[in-house]
């Protein structure tokens, strides 16, 4: 992944709009927030292969961090906090933030093709 | 001629090297094969790397490999169960259970090392540590092996006790350490940590990896 290009992932964002297309949307502070941190809470959420189709999708923000929303026929799709991104050798839009440890806080990614559950296999 | 063989019933790849690899060191310097079951390849873990080099896609990829350096290290077989991390709690435990039966039958071991279901922090570790449990205790009693539970949550001594068994693996710190560095997109931050605060008495966490404690799970009849 590279630092977010927001023209570039702007173009991806395009390119999957009006298709039908498989979301995975993740937040997460680690299971083990509280364990290391008693005043911590475990907070976290995906949803994984969410198939939706969208009206048009941007992508906003300063800094470096990025908010992205995707506009439903009857909802949203909404991430905000997103530092990176990469296009994967199967055109999918991967995009993620990351926190100074480079752990993952939140992703956003979206493909034409369901998200497998599988490694590469040796 | 020994007949033991050690099972290691954990969900992520890096838990054998972080919980028991001072332990599964032991047993294979006496010659004791020890097979892993892992449950998922950890493809939801937070760490990427540090610095980052994989993305949720490609995580799991990563941390298989990991855990087949991990295993070489140690020199101990592995299976993996197939299951999705963060999920193993909402499967069907009776199902988990008699997958592992089905596994433990065909291995035979004399000794199931698992997590502490309800003080193992994380919800895999609780899970798993369940359905293996269940799964020891509905095998028959002649071929049944001892089943020993890690407790990793904080002050778990208070409510459960002394552990049964206390195992200074200082012996065996190298291969604890090198083990654990196999799992190289996981353990960045505990590798500097022990780096950056080598000496055990300074360092808890450190004192964590050192004694790697279990408990002798007794099955009620």
């Amino acid at each position: 992944m590279e630092a977010i290009d927001r023209e570039k992932v702007q173009q991806a964002i395009n390119q999957f709009a009006g298709k039908d297309v498989y979301v995975h949307l993740e937040t997460t502070n680690g299971a083990y927030a509280s364990h290391f941190d008693e005043n911590a809470y475990n907070v976290g959420a995906f949803i994984r292969n969410a198939h939706v189709k969208y009206e048009h999708g941007k992508i906003v923000g300063t800094g470096g961090s990025y908010r992205i929303g995707l506009k439903l026929d009857l909802g949203w799709v909404y991430a905000e906090g997103v530092t990176d991104y990469e296009v994967d050798d199967q055109n999918r839009l991967l995009m993620a933030g990351h926190d100074r440890e480079g752990r993952l806080m939140v992703a956003l990614e979206i493909s034409e093709t369901p998200f497998t559950h599988e490694s590469k296999e040796d | 001629m020994s007949h033991e063989h050690v099972v290691v019933i954990y969900p992520h790849p890096d838990d054998e090297s972080f919980g028991a690899s001072g332990t599964i060191s032991k047993y294979r310097e006496q010659d004791i094969p020890v097979t892993y079951l892992c449950g998922t390849l950890g493809e939801m873990g937070r760490n990427m790397g540090s610095p980052t080099f994989a993305n949720r896609e490609t995580l799991s990829t990563f941390r298989k490999e990991e855990l087949k350096k991990a295993c070489k290290a140690l020199d101990i077989d592995y299976r993996l169960l197939g299951y999705r991390d963060k999920t193993l709690e909402f499967e069907q435990r009776e199902q988990v259970a008699a997958h592992l039966k089905e596994i433990l039958q065909e291995i035979r071991p004399t000794l199931v090392i698992t997590h502490y279901p309800g003080y193992a922090v994380h919800p895999d570790h609780d899970a798993l540590g369940a359905a293996a449990i269940q799964a020891v205790a509905d095998m028959e009693e002649d071929v049944r092996p001892e089943l020993w539970a890690q407790a990793i949550a904080t002050n778990f001594e208070k409510t459960l006790g002394k552990p049964d068994i206390i195992h200074d693996v200082k012996p065996y710190w190298d291969k604890k350490m090198a083990a654990i560095e196999t799992h190289l997109s996981q353990a960045s931050g505990m590798m500097s940590l022990i780096k950056n605060k080598p000496d055990f008495n300074e360092n808890e966490e450190l004192e964590h990896l050192r004694y790697e404690r279990f408990y002798r799970w007794k099955l009620e009849e």
